[in-house]
Formats: C-alpha cells, sequence, structure tokens
C-alpha cells in the first residue's frame, strides 16, 4: 500500500506535483479519500497555518502549500462528491464596495480553499446587493467581507444591513477582516466572525460552520 | 499665483546620475530645484514640512456632503493656523482624493477649492508661503482586468487633471497603478520574475502614457507636474513584509526594482518632488536630480515602517503620508502630525546651518535604521548612489528595472557578508532564493515578454493596454 507520508509532506512543502501524484496513486488502491482528506491533507495544511502564525512560513510558502492541497482535492472531490460527501462549507467572499484593495482578500480565498472550502469569489468593490444575491443563489453558508480603508468600512456594515433586509441574515454566518478592521468592530456591527491573518480565518469559518 | 512649469528631467538612455557624491546628497538641496505655488522653493536649501489629511470613516455621497466640507474647512483651518503660530515660513498641502472624489472629479474640485482658499487666506493674513498638490487617486483598476486608456474612470481622472489648476491647486501627483494587476499576485507569491514584469514592463508603459497626459494638463493650466510612487507596488510589498507575510528582502528589492518605472514619470516631464509616500524617493534624487517628498516615522498615523528615520535621510519635503482628521487629547490629529513634521524641519535646517552638519544627521537618521532591515539598508545614502549608478547607466525601463535587481541583490548579500546588515535565518533562505531567480533574468526584453505571456495567459490584465501584442 502507498506510504501516505508523503502526501502530508509534500502539501506542507508546497510541492504539488508530488502531493497529486501521491493522492492519485492512493485512489488508484481504492483509499478511502476521506482518509487522505482527514488523516493527511487537512493536518498538513493546519501545520502550514501553525508555522505561519508562528513566523517560521511566509505567505509565499503558505500559498503554495494550498495550492498542493488544491491539486489534490481536484482529484478526490469528484469521489467526495459521488459518495454525497460535501464540502466543509460554501463561502462568498470579496472587498466591499468602493475598496479595490484584494490581496488579503485573496490570501483567505486561497486559505479557504486550501482548508477544503468552496469559495466564491466576487472580487473587489462588490455591492451589498450583490453580497445578499450570490448567497442567495448559491446557499452558502458564509459571507466573508474584506475592507482596507477605514473609509470604506462601514460598506461592512451596510452589507450586514442588506442580509437582515433581504430576511437572510439568520441564514448565513458574516466574518469581516482587513487592515483596519477589529473584533470591537466586528461586535458594534454584529458580524459573526473576525480574524486578522489568513489561516486564523481558515479556524473561525470552520467554528462558524460548526455552530 | 500660478507656479512655474519647467521641462522635465532628460534621462533617455544611459546617463550618469545627477548626484555621484556622497557629500552632495543630503537633505533639503536638490540640484533641480522646484518653485511653485505662493512662492514656495523646494529643494533649495531647507526642508519644507508636506502635511496630509483625510477624513474619519464616512459615507462619501452627497448627503454627507456638507459633513465632509466641514471636516476638510476643520482640517485646513487647524492646519495653517498651527503652521502660522509656529512661524513656519513654506508649507506644502496634499490632497489626495478618495475613489468617489475622482469617479465624480467636480467632488475633488470643489475640496481642492476650498484648501485652496484656506491657504490663499493664510497667505494673505499672516505671509504664510504655501503650495497645494492635488493627487487624484487612479482609479483605473476599480474594474478587473483594468482599462488604462479609456472609459469610464480614466476620463474622470482626465477631467480633475484639467481641472485641478482652475480650482486652485499649484501641483499635481498621483499614485499610479499599471501593472499592479498583476503585482498584487507576485507580492502574495513572492515572484520574482512577475515583479519585473509588471514593473519593468507594464508600469513603464503605463507611466509613459499617463504622465505625457498630466504634463499636457499641468502645462496647459501652468502648474507643476510632480512626481509617482510604487506605493501600489512597493509600499504594499513593505506592508505584508511588515505583517511578516512576505519576507522583509524581497519587499526591499521591489522597492529598487520600482525606481525604474518612476524615472518614466521625471523623464515624461514631471519635475518633482516627488510624491511622499514614494520611498524609492532617494534614488529618484540622485539619478534625476528632482526634490523628492519622503515620510517615515511621521507616518505611522497611516501605515507603520521599517525605515522611520533612514527615509529622512536626504528628503526636501518631510511628510505624514495621511492622517485621519480624529480628535487626540491636545487637539486634531492633522494639527498634531503638522506640529511634528515641523520640528523635524526645524532640526534638519538648523543642522544644514553648520559645517558639515547635514551630513553628520543624515548619517544618524541612516545608520539607525539600515543595520536592522534589509528595507532600510537598501536607502542608506551610500547605497543608494552604488545602485543609482547600476540603473542609470542601462538605457530601457526593463534593463534598468533587471539591473536594479541585480545590484540591490548584491548589496544586501555584501551587507550579510560584511556584518553591516542582520536578518533572520528563513530569510536569508530568501536572499539566495533571489540571487538565482536574478541571475536568470534575460537581458534582452523582448526575450522576457516572450516568456512571461504565456506564463501571465490568464492574468487579470489586459496586454493591448499596454501595447504588447497577444
Amino acid at each position: 500500500m502507498t506510504d501516505l507520508k508523503p502526501l502530508y509532506t509534500a502539501i506542507l512543502e508546497g510541492d504539488a506535483p508530488t502531493a497529486k501524484a501521491v493522492t492519485q496513486k492512493a485512489i488508484d488502491e481504492g483509499i478511502d479519500p476521506q482518509v487522505l482528506l482527514n488523516e493527511y491533507m487537512i493536518p498538513a495544511m493546519d501545520e502550514v497555518g501553525r508555522l505561519f502564525e508562528a513566523n517560521e512560513y511566509f505567505v509565499p510558502e503558505l500559498l503554495i502549500a494550498a495550492r498542493a492541497m488544491k491539486g489534490a482535492l481536484e482529484i478526490i472531490k469528484p469521489i467526495l462528491v459521488g459518495t454525497g460527501a460535501k464540502p466543509v462549507g460554501r463561502v462568498v467572499i470579496g472587498t466591499v464596495r468602493g475598496d479595490l484593495h484584494d490581496i488579503g482578500k485573496n490570501l483567505v480565498a486561497a486559505m479557504l480553499e486550501g482548508g477544503g472550502f468552496e469559495v466564491i469569489d466576487l472580487g473587489v468593490d462588490v455591492s451589498p446587493e450583490r453580497f445578499v444575491q450570490t448567497v442567495q443563489e448559491k446557499n452558502a453558508q458564509i459571507v466573508a467581507v474584506s475592507a482596507l480603508l477605514t473609509t470604506t468600512m462601514p460598506g461592512m456594515k451596510t452589507t450586514i444591513e442588506a442580509l437582515k433586509e433581504a430576511g437572510i441574515r439568520d441564514k448565513v454566518k458574516v466574518m469581516i477582516g482587513g487592515a483596519p478592521v477589529t473584533q470591537r468592530y466586528a461586535d458594534e456591527i454584529g458580524a459573526d466572525g473576525f480574524s486578522d491573518n489568513a489561516s486564523g480565518a481558515v479556524r473561525v469559518a470552520r467554528e462558524l460552520v460548526a455552530a | 499665483m500660478a507656479a512655474c512649469a519647467s521641462d522635465g528631467v532628460e534621462l533617455q538612455g544611459a546617463a550618469v546620475p545627477a548626484i555621484t557624491s556622497l557629500d552632495e546628497f543630503v537633505f533639503g538641496v536638490a540640484p533641480r530645484p522646484v518653485r511653485c505655488g505662493r512662492g514656495v522653493e523646494i529643494g533649495a536649501g531647507k526642508v519644507i514640512p508636506e502635511i496630509n489629511f483625510t477624513l474619519p470613516p464616512i459615507d462619501i455621497n452627497r448627503d454627507n456632503w456638507p459633513e465632509i466640507r466641514r471636516q476638510y474647512t476643520e482640517m485646513i483651518t487647524g492646519v495653517t493656523q498651527r503652521a502660522v503660530d509656529l512661524g513656519v515660513e513654506d508649507l506644502l498641502v496634499e490632497f489626495e482624493t478618495l475613489p468617489p472624489m475622482t469617479v465624480h472629479p467636480e467632488w475633488g474640485a470643489e475640496i481642492t477649492s476650498l484648501l485652496a482658499e484656506h491657504l490663499q487666506n493664510a497667505f494673505e493674513k499672516h505671509g504664510l508661503r504655501s503650495a497645494l498638490r492635488l493627487t487624484p487617486n487612479d482609479t483605473r483598476d476599480h474594474v478587473r482586468p483594468p482599462r488604462m486608456r479609456g472609459g469610464y474612470y480614466w476620463d474622470g481622472m482626465v477631467e480633475l487633471f484639467h481641472a485641478a489648476a482652475r480650482a486652485g491647486a499649484d501641483l499635481i501627483a498621483i499614485e499610479s497603478t499599471g501593472g499592479k494587476e498583476i503585482s498584487d499576485e507576485g507580492l502574495m507569491s513572492a515572484d520574482l520574475r512577475t515583479m519585473v514584469f509588471a514593473l519593468g514592463v507594464l508600469a513603464p508603459r503605463d507611466m509613459r502614457f499617463l504622465w505625457t497626459e498630466i504634463v499636457a494638463a499641468c502645462r496647459e493650466g501652468q502648474i507643476v507636474p510632480s512626481g509617482d510612487t510604487a506605493c501600489g507596488f512597493a509600499n504594499t510589498a513593505m506592508v505584508l513584509a511588515d505583517k511578516r507575510m512576505i519576507p522583509t528582502v524581497f519587499a526591499a528589492v521591489v522597492r529598487v526594482a520600482s525606481v525604474p518605472r518612476g524615472l518614466v514619470a521625471y523623464e515624461s516631464g514631471a519635475i518633482g518632488p516627488s510624491k511622499d509616500c514614494a520611498y524609492e524617493g532617494p534614488y529618484i534624487k540622485a539619478i534625476t536630480g528632482v526634490p523628492i517628498s519622503m515620510e517615515g516615522r511621521t507616518a505611522a498615523g497611516a501605515h507603520l515602517s521599517p525605515v522611520g528615520n533612514v527615509s529622512q535621510a536626504v528628503c526636501d519635503c518631510w511628510s505624514n503620508e495621511s492622517i485621519q482628521n480624529v480628535r487626540l487629547l491636545s487637539t486634531n490629529a492633522p494639527t498634531v502630525s503638522l506640529e511634528q513634521l515641523v520640528y523635524d524641519c526645524r532640526l534638519m535646517n538648523v543642522a544644514a546651518s553648520h559645517p558639515g552638519g547635514a551630513q553628520t544627521l543624515r548619517d544618524w537618521l541612516a545608520e539607525s535604521d539600515a543595520p536592522r532591515d534589509a528595507q532600510a539598508f537598501v536607502l542608506r545614502p551610500d547605497v543608494v548612489l552604488r545602485v543609482s549608478g547600476a540603473i542609470a547607466a542601462e538605457s530601457t525601463p526593463y534593463r534598468r528595472t533587471r539591473a536594479a535587481v541585480l545590484a540591490s541583490v548584491d548589496e544586501l548579500r555584501r551587507g550579510l557578508t560584511s556584518g553591516e546588515l542582520s536578518i533572520p535565518a528563513n530569510e536569508k533562505r530568501w536572499l539566495d532564493r533571489l540571487a538565482r531567480e536574478a541571475e536568470n533574468l534575460p537581458e534582452d526584453e523582448d526575450r522576457f515578454i516572450a516568456e512571461m505571456m504565456p506564463v501571465l495567459a490568464n492574468a487579470p490584465y489586459l496586454p493591448e493596454e499596454y501595447c504588447l501584442e497577444i
């Protein structure tokens, strides 16, 4: 039987070709994809997140790990779907109206994908109406809203109000982030989650879908 | 009242930097001083404070417009009054529009007029010499991929360029974003080749187009086409490095690699001062001789940085980047910020009045930061002069960008070897990686473009907006 430890190591080191090769070989040998996901892939990404938070890894290392994870996930996804397994969660993400900054948002999106979430990325300058419409269309469990400017932060509150007006606030969790955003601000506007970094955002998203 | 414009810096083809002697590379003095506004002279012997301020969180719309006007009135009143109280002789005020004020240029023009009126009153009443720098923000990347040379957002920017003089602005600057749609991904991945493509291929093509338009508008209105900044590139890198998201050595190399992009503005007719958040300014000053505005520890209200002192070493205007109009214990933040700038400028100008004083203070400013961070190290005046020589010796923006990368990596490795620079172990492996990648950059631009176009085939940019053939 294929040694699966190299799958863990390949994701940790961002080695996408090896991650995909080991995954494919394991699937060919009939190994349960849930075992690959839960015992090797997600723990590897958790370790990547730990190394990042310990200042040993930089974002580029985190990103290539997420890409390796995504490559391996794409191999097992059709099988998981066939067995009725669902993604960890579905997230609609975007930067608020009037704000064009997307580096942090893109990073969170990549990490969420690496963490097994399905991510619908609406890009920058996203109106509250578009967030609402996409949540309804895609039946998302989480809306992740980003802002870099203090002048555009009010767009987060407006988005939450739009979700309320549409009558879907209790069906979707809202998490927010961005340089000027704080836990206090999140509490103030009634957001459900906040993180000041990308790997923390994955943890928050997991907690929100589990709640 | 109108400022005198003059021709830009000719730097077509290989050249020798305007400043080559360390003794002549000091704050307050530039080979090509600029006269602007109500009798302000920049780079003519004194460092001048440049204050910038912005709104607290507020939706910018018609409903809030009376409050927005009140906020700007409060800020400019506080700043000019404090300048008069402290005996400031020359003051530069920057008004950087917020996106809706460029999309609706009449809004940007209205605030410009409001600020200009207060500055004129302070001049007439108290003799405060001043100039107003208008910085329309580059809104073209509101859509991805951005249209760089036409369309709704471009039209708003151009309208504001042309309205600037009528509204009372004395200088125009911009934080242009050509190539940013590529560099954002390059920064996140610490991908040197993508950054060189963004900074050395795309950005210069956009700068040439954009600055030709800005210079034409400034000549029409007889105001000063001042300068640009690599804020969207190198300052993004600096902030990411500060948050330990990318290596500081990468951010340092990106900073120097942004210099050739900046030079295009001055080749196209800009005359300075460079924009305050262009931390690459010392290179611009060394190569072109135009005066520069800089910011450092004084910008901590806007963003943190590892270059708080060294950035001041050869400045001609000393700025705060931006500060929100919030109440502090003493008074409102813009007034506080101005006071800090004024005292820094006093110290520099007194130092410069003593023989060798400017050089001594400059060296202390550099020495206090440079050994601690790669980004500070590449701003050390002697490093700047050596790398500037390598950049100016090349004849095209791409080749200059390549030279900037190679020379800055060499300087960082030399600093590390000599013990003049200290970086953590996980940064050293990145410096080695950068050195390998730098050596693989081809000398020939066409070859580099041919290599990169397929790699970036799905990237969010439109090659035709940069005159690149698909």
